[in-house]
This record gives structure tokens, sequence and C-alpha cells, in this order.
């Protein structure tokens, strides 16, 4: 969509989001709103780098996970502000995107795709293993909520409004930039990486760029993430979540960044649905084990028969 | 550190890299022929395990059981290229790789509802002591994982190098369009790159489950490792993937007893991490395939 | 020669697996004419174009522009000013004749990725500019009423200029044509060929490679014929259309 279309839709869901925790009582309904916003930034952050850098991140789980424990462990452990820590935890997945990301991205779709994924790996190990920062297994608790003065951010409501305003700080500023030069730059650079370096596009430093800033977004959606549960271990940024993110985009179309919104809200209510559902069918397994399956069908579902998502596969043009 | 010390690491490693040549031996056949890099190459091993300890449960013997679980797999794995990915031959790169990875995770998927999370116990193909090799301890299980893998890759180079059938299917990997020409159905060679790649990793699967227990979630590192086993030989090289696994198996092994065995697992993503970096400053002999 | 050589190559050679694709070449390009490679099939024109552009590293010899010797990526050849257009049109998947032209003039701008996420008015005014400059382009190259049309839409022979306006965006000082005229009809061919005597006039030099003798005879200043890699002659087209040995290496060959 173009900016002043983008302009409107987000005023709009603006208004909404202002107006959502006045309007919604169930606390449950509001937690699995803040949920859908969390994850819809990693989502936006994997879909920059699959529809404009055109390469499969099987790691962005890593990125969410550094932004969780850097975030959590300054506050929790060395008593630093939220705020700070929560920055300090976006600048330090940036820096890692970089380190990680220049050999990576000079290597081809399918070698790139095992290294982030060896990558995110490694950092889930470290994790699990560097117990005397991380706390090992069992996690670290006693991450303390985001203040703003005298106001916490420590309910369900107020943690919404601070989930959907990033997110929708975020949507607008990526979406500015795919107007832009910088923007037109990457769907070159998707559409014909050799004409593009034909005009002068750097085509290796605007990939890392994209994925740089992938990284940012998914570390900030950790951080909240952290703040927000006050609780945090490892198991939930293993190479599953990774999958997950991976669902979401493709459900929602690489490329489309409110798409991605739209994959992880699909994703978050199938996964409720599928915890209410089942028990009721079948007393023999849980929701979890049935999860990966679903996941996996719906994968080659959207890629046999509707590779381009529920919102389009190309990029948008302006 | 002694030199039974050392020993011991040796052969425990080669044990295990008979496995990963195995496996990356899949990789390349599959890569070779079809250009697809099946992310679920790791998952096939996973059900010629768990098939194994079924079949074993049920009181089949071990060879039948062997064999059964491996045609099973073999011609499960046919079937998944014939139906979900020879239809997207003309797809961008993408979209195949994302298709094998929701194939792998459906086969996982599945396979937890079907066979739950315990790790199911496979007897030995043979009953007997650990045995003393060179002052090292090997279980006897062990040869039966070495000598599976040598059969199987004696079996393979006699096919590739001594049959019309095996020549065929070399002229696919070479030029699948001249072989089209001179009468090579084409497809149908796809179809065997898999049964054959499909066959590998359950018998890959089968023959270490007594070692090391069947689980539904075994195949995602056995498959990594497999791969950056396969990828020492650039994905092509058939030989240079059996010796990748080997290697690959013996350093893991060194590493994890010299070092430590926490991040025994890191050693396989070190060393891709490696190539990657000699395939991006240009040291590598040659150079690691890439799709289309 | 009024003008000192923009580009100078020496003993330019590139090897492939033991083949030599390019012996050893040395010519020169002046701002403001046209020089033609020409040859039969395998020749290795257009090795040699990819090496000029950066694409292509080569094996030995040097290749000097404006006083320098080149860099060895092709973005970095054409932040130096050094355009092409390839021998099969690439298009951007299915971006708009402008916005195709807009790409182009991506290094005319300066706003990185804050500027254009926060949308600044400096960013804006930039945007306003290079779209301003890329209408301008369109319109030189005779597309104005095809802008907003997806280039993958348009005839051949239209997206062949669309490649060229891409490659003007950048403003070059040399341009490197990788047969213009493939694929065209004798009237696109017409076209391009003002075209290409236009971009001439305006003091860019003009490296082209085509194996069409007509349309190069019809525009190029001088023409260096090559054979098997290796230079078989060199002069005006008029003269080269008579050498014998030239001809003698077209022999065969359809001189279309």
């Amino acid at each position: 969509m173009g900016a002043p279309e983008r302009r409107v839709v987000l005023s709009a869901v603006a208004v909404l989001v202002a107006g959502a925790p006045l309007a919604v009582e169930s606390r449950y309904l509001l937690a699995m709103l803040v949920f859908i916003a969390l994850n819809g930034l990693p989502a936006v952050g994997l879909s920059l780098v699959m529809g404009f850098a055109g390469q499969v991140s099987l790691g962005q789980a890593a990125f969410f996970a550094v932004g969780a424990y850097v975030s959590g462990v300054l506050t929790a452990t060395h008593g630093w502000n939220g705020w700070l820590a929560l920055l300090l935890g976006v600048a330090a997945a940036a820096a890692l995107a970089v380190v990680v990301g220049l050999p990576i991205f000079r290597l081809s779709g399918l070698l790139l795709a095992m290294a982030t994924l060896a990558f995110g790996i490694i950092v889930y190990y470290v994790l699990v293993n560097w117990s005397a920062v991380t706390g090992g297994p069992s996690g670290l608790a006693g991450v303390p909520p985001l203040t703003l003065g005298r106001f916490r951010f420590d309910t369900d409501a107020r943690m919404f409004w601070l989930a959907w305003g990033s997110l929708l700080g975020v949507l607008a500023l990526t979406g500015n930039l795919v107007d832009s030069r910088i923007g037109r730059a990457l769907r070159a650079v998707h559409g014909n990486e050799a004409a593009a370096a034909a005009v002068g596009i750097d085509t290796a430093r605007l990939k890392l760029g994209v994925f740089v800033l992938a990284a940012a977004i998914t570390a900030l959606a950790g951080g909240l993430y952290a703040h927000y549960l006050t609780f945090i271990n490892p198991s939930p940024f293993g190479f599953g979540y990774s999958v997950e993110l991976l669902v979401m985009v493709v459900l929602g179309g690489a490329a489309s960044l409110w798409g991605a919104v739209l994959g992880a809200a699909t994703v978050v209510l199938l996964v409720e649905a599928l915890r209410a559902v089942l028990p009721l069918l079948t007393a023999a397994h849980g929701a979890a084990e049935y999860e990966i399956a679903l996941f996996g069908l719906l994968l080659m579902a959207f890629m046999l028969f509707r590779p381009s998502g529920l919102a389009g596969l190309a990029p948008r043009a302006s | 550190m002694t030199a039974e010390q050392i020993a011991q690491y040796l052969i425990s490693g080669a044990v295990v890299g008979g496995i990963y040549a195995l496996i990356a031996l899949g990789f390349v056949i599959a890569f070779g022929i079809t250009r697809i890099v099946n992310f679920a190459q790791g998952e096939f091993v996973m059900l010629g395990a768990l098939a194994m300890a079924t079949l074993s449960a049920r009181g089949v013997r071990a060879p039948v059981a062997f064999a059964c679980s491996v045609v099973s797999v073999a011609a499960f794995g046919a079937l998944l290229y014939r139906g979900a990915l020879q239809p997207l031959t003309r797809a961008p790169a993408l979209a195949v790789l994302i298709l094998t990875i929701g194939a792998s995770i459906t086969i996982r998927g599945v396979a937890l509802i079907l066979w739950g999370t315990d790790p199911l116990a496979v007897p030995a193909f043979a009953a007997g002591p650990p045995v003393l090799v060179a002052g090292a301890v090997m279980v006897r299980q062990g040869f039966w994982v070495l000598g599976v893998a040598a059969a199987s890759f004696v079996a393979l180079w006699w096919f590739f190098t001594r049959t019309y059938s095996g020549a065929a299917v070399q002229a696919c990997a070479v030029n699948p369009l001249a072989a089209r020409l001179m009468g090579i159905r084409v497809d149908r060679v796809g179809v065997l790159a898999w049964l054959l790649a499909a066959g590998l990793g359950a018998a890959a699967g089968a023959v270490i489950s007594p070692i090391t227990y069947a689980t539904y979630d075994m195949g995602l590192m056995l498959g990594l490792k497999g791969f950056v086993a396969a990828v020492l030989g650039g994905l092509v090289s058939p030989p240079a993937a059996i010796a990748g696994g080997f290697l690959l198996g013996v350093v893991e092994s060194l590493a994890a007893g010299l070092v430590s065995s926490a991040y025994k697992d890191a050693v396989a993503f070190v060393v891709l991490v490696l190539v990657c970096l000699a395939q991006v400053l240009g040291a590598l002999p040659w150079r690691v395939v890439e799709e289309g | 020669m009024t003008a000192p050589p923009l580009l100078e190559v020496r003993q330019l050679g590139r090897d492939f697996g033991g083949l030599a694709a390019v012996g050893s070449v040395d010519f020169t390009v002046a701002p403001g004419r046209i020089k033609a490679l020409i040859g039969p099939n395998g020749a290795g024109k257009t090795t040699i174009l990819n090496m000029v552009a950066g694409a292509l590293p080569p094996s030995r010899g040097h290749i000097v522009f404006d006083g320098r010797a080149l860099p060895g990526s092709a973005h970095a050849v054409a932040s130096r000013g050094v355009a092409r257009t390839f021998q099969l049109v690439r298009p951007f998947g299915d971006m708009t004749v402008l916005e195709t032209v807009l790409v182009g003039c991506h290094l005319r701008g300066r706003a990185g990725w804050l500027r254009s996420a926060l949308r600044t008015p400096a960013q804006r005014r930039e945007e306003r500019g290079l779209r301003d400059r890329a209408l301008e382009i369109v319109g030189a190259v005779g597309l104005e009423d095809r802008a907003g049309a997806n280039v993958t839409s348009l005839p051949y022979g239209e997206q062949r200029l669309v490649e060229v306006a891409r490659a003007l965006a950048t403003a070059p000082r040399l341009l490197l044509l990788d047969e213009p005229g493939a694929g065209l009809d004798a009237a696109e061919q017409h076209r391009l060929a003002a075209l290409v005597c236009r971009v001439r006039a305006s003091g860019v030099a003009i490296l082209l490679v085509d194996h069409h003798i007509d349309f190069v005879l019809d525009v190029a200043d001088d023409v260096v014929v090559l054979c098997h890699g290796e230079r078989l002659a060199e002069g005006r087209p008029e003269t080269i259309r008579r050498d014998p040995a030239v001809m003698a290496a077209y022999l065969g060959e359809d001189a279309a």
C-alpha cells in the first residue's frame, strides 16, 4: 500500500489500540492480543529478510532471546533502568547480526539458511549452559516491569498499549523505508541482483542491513516479552520458535508487513484454538504435540497451493 | 591423556562417523540428481530408528526388522518426492526449501503423535558383551554400524559404476537434458534418488538405534550433522561426503573427550561456520554448489 | 583523437579452466566515441565486457578507467561511472518503467536508513528530485507514455530501452552495451541506434558488443574485431567491412 493509505490504516489501528483495553474485559483475551503484537514484531522482521533479502533465516529466535536475556539480566541481576536495558538488548542483537551476517550473507540461499539455523542453535546452547549469567534451564526470574516515573507497565492492558504501540511504530518506520530509495533498492535486489549491482547498489551491504534491522526489531519484542512475563527461560527460544516465525511469514506472505502481522495473529489464534479444541476430541495427547505437525502441514500446504500467502508474495510497489 | 583414551575416542568417533557418512551420502544423492537439499533427511533416520524399535518390540528378528524398516522408509521417501516435491520442479528455490522444512516438521510432528516423547529401546542386532579393539571398548553394535555403512557404500559404488541403471542415474546428475534426450526417464531417476537417500537414512537410524535409543526428535541434529559432512564435499562428491562423515564423527568425539562434552553438538556447527567462512574467503578448493 | 581515452584495456585476458576465452586484448575508448567489439560467437566479446563491468575478474592484464584501476566488484565499478546493459534484459520483477529508472538513480540519493524510515523533509525533497530526474530520463528515451507500465508487459524492444534508461540514470561516463540489438526488429534497432547516438553526443564513452554487423557498422566510430579471444583487426567501420580476414572469420556466419 502507498504512504497515504498506510497512514490511514495505521491511524485506524492506533485508535483501536487505544480503545481496546477499555472495551476488552477478559485478561485472557488481552494477554493473547499482547502476544500477537510480541510475535508480530519478529514476524515483520523475518518478512523483511525473506521478502527483500530473499533469504530464509532459521535463527530469528536467537535474536528474540538476546533481546529478552540482555534486558532481563541487566535489570534483574544488575538493577539497570528498564528502558536502557531494553535498548542495550536491541543494540546487542544488532551487533550480533552484523558479526554473524557479514560472512553469512555472501553465501547462497541454502547454506545461508543452514548457517542461520546453526547460529540459532548455538545461541540456544549458550543460554542453556551459561547458567551463571542466564540461570540455565531453570531460567531467570524477577525481571521487573518497565516503568515511566510512577507509571508501571505491569498490567495486561498497559503492556497491550506498549506492545501494540511498538508494533505500530515499527510498521510506520519500516513502511516508510519500503517506499524510500532504500526500499526500492531492496526490491531491485530481490528482483534481479546482478542488475541491481550494475546500477551501483551494494547488494551484500543491503542484505546485511535488512538482517540487522530484523534482528533489532526481534530483540525489541524479546525485551518487551521479558518485562511482560517477568520470567524467562530458554525453552521458548529454540529452533521451534524460529519455525513458528517462518510459518507466520509464509502464512501472511513474505514482503508484506501487514501480512506478517496477520500471519502472527493467525498462528497465535490457531495454537490457542488447538489447545481449546483438542482435549475435547481426544484424551490421549496434549495439544502441544499436534502443533508441530500442524505447522509442518501449514508450511507444506501454503508452499504447494498458495505460495504468495494470505497477502501476496511480490514486494509491494509504492 | 593416554593412548587408550585416544583410541577410545577414535573408535567411538568412527562408529558415529559411519552414521554421519550414511546420512551425508543420502544428501549428496538426493541433491546431485534432483537439485533439492532435503531438509527432511534427518527425519528418515528417525523413522528408520522408530520403525526398528516398533518391529523389534513385536518380536520381529533383527535382520527382518532392519530390512522392513529400510524398505518402508525408502518407499515413503520416494513417495514424498513424487507427491510433494517433483510437482514443484520449477518453483523458486526458496519455496522448495520451505517445503522441505515443512515436510521435515510434519514428519516429526506425526512421529510425536504416533510414538510419543519417551525414547524407545532397541535390542542390539546380536547379543554379546562389548569387544576390545586396540585397547578401546566398542559395543558389538558398533560393528554392525560400520558393517552396514561399508556394505551400503560398496553396493552403491557397484550400482553406480557397474550397472546400466547406475550409469543412467549418473548421467541425470551431470546433464538431465542430455539424459532425457538419450531416452532416460529423468523423473523416474529422481524418484530412485530419493528412494536411495531415504533408505540410507533409515539404515543409519535403524542400525544406530540400539546405541542411542529411538525418539521422535533425534532427526534434527543427525540431519544437520550429516548435512555438514555432505557440505565438506561440496554436496556433490560421494567420497568426500563419506570421508566428511567419518571426519566429523572423530573430531566430535575428540572434542567431547578433550574439551567438554557439554558442547559436543556445537562441533558440527563450528565446522559449518568454518566451511562457510572458507567459502566466503575463497579458501575452499571447491565451491559448495548452489541451487539453480 | 581529441580527448585522452577514458578507458584503457591492456593485455586483458581471461581463462576458464585452462581455456583462454580471452587471450590478450588491447583497446581504448574515448569520451563521445562509440567503440564496437565484434566477432563471431565465442570470440570473447561478452567476457571482455563483463570484465570491464567488474562482474568477472581478469586472469591477466589491466583495465584503467579515468587513470585509475577499476575496482573488483560490479557495484563499485558502477559507482565510478561505468553503466551497463545486459544481453537478456533483466527487469526488476514487476516494477514499472519509472520505478526501474528510479532505481537507476540510486547513487544520486544520499538518504540513509534512518532518514528514510523517519521520512524527514530533506529525504522527501530528495525523493521528489529523484523522481523528476527519472521522469526526465524516461522522456529522453521516448517512453514517457509508458512510465507507469510494468516493464515485463512491454514489447521486448521497449524493455531494451528501459534497460538503457536505467543505465543512463546512473549518469555514467562510460556505457557498456551488451548485444543491444539482440531480439529487436529493424524498427526497434533503428530507434535504439538513434538513442545511442544521442548518448554519444552528450559526451559519454560507449563500448558496444554485438555480433550483428549491420547494427554496429551504422553506429560505431571504431571497430575492434575479435576472434578466439584475440584482436583480429581494428579500424573504422568502412575499413573493417572490406577486410578479407574479417570476412573469413565470419564465413558461414549469418551476417544479419
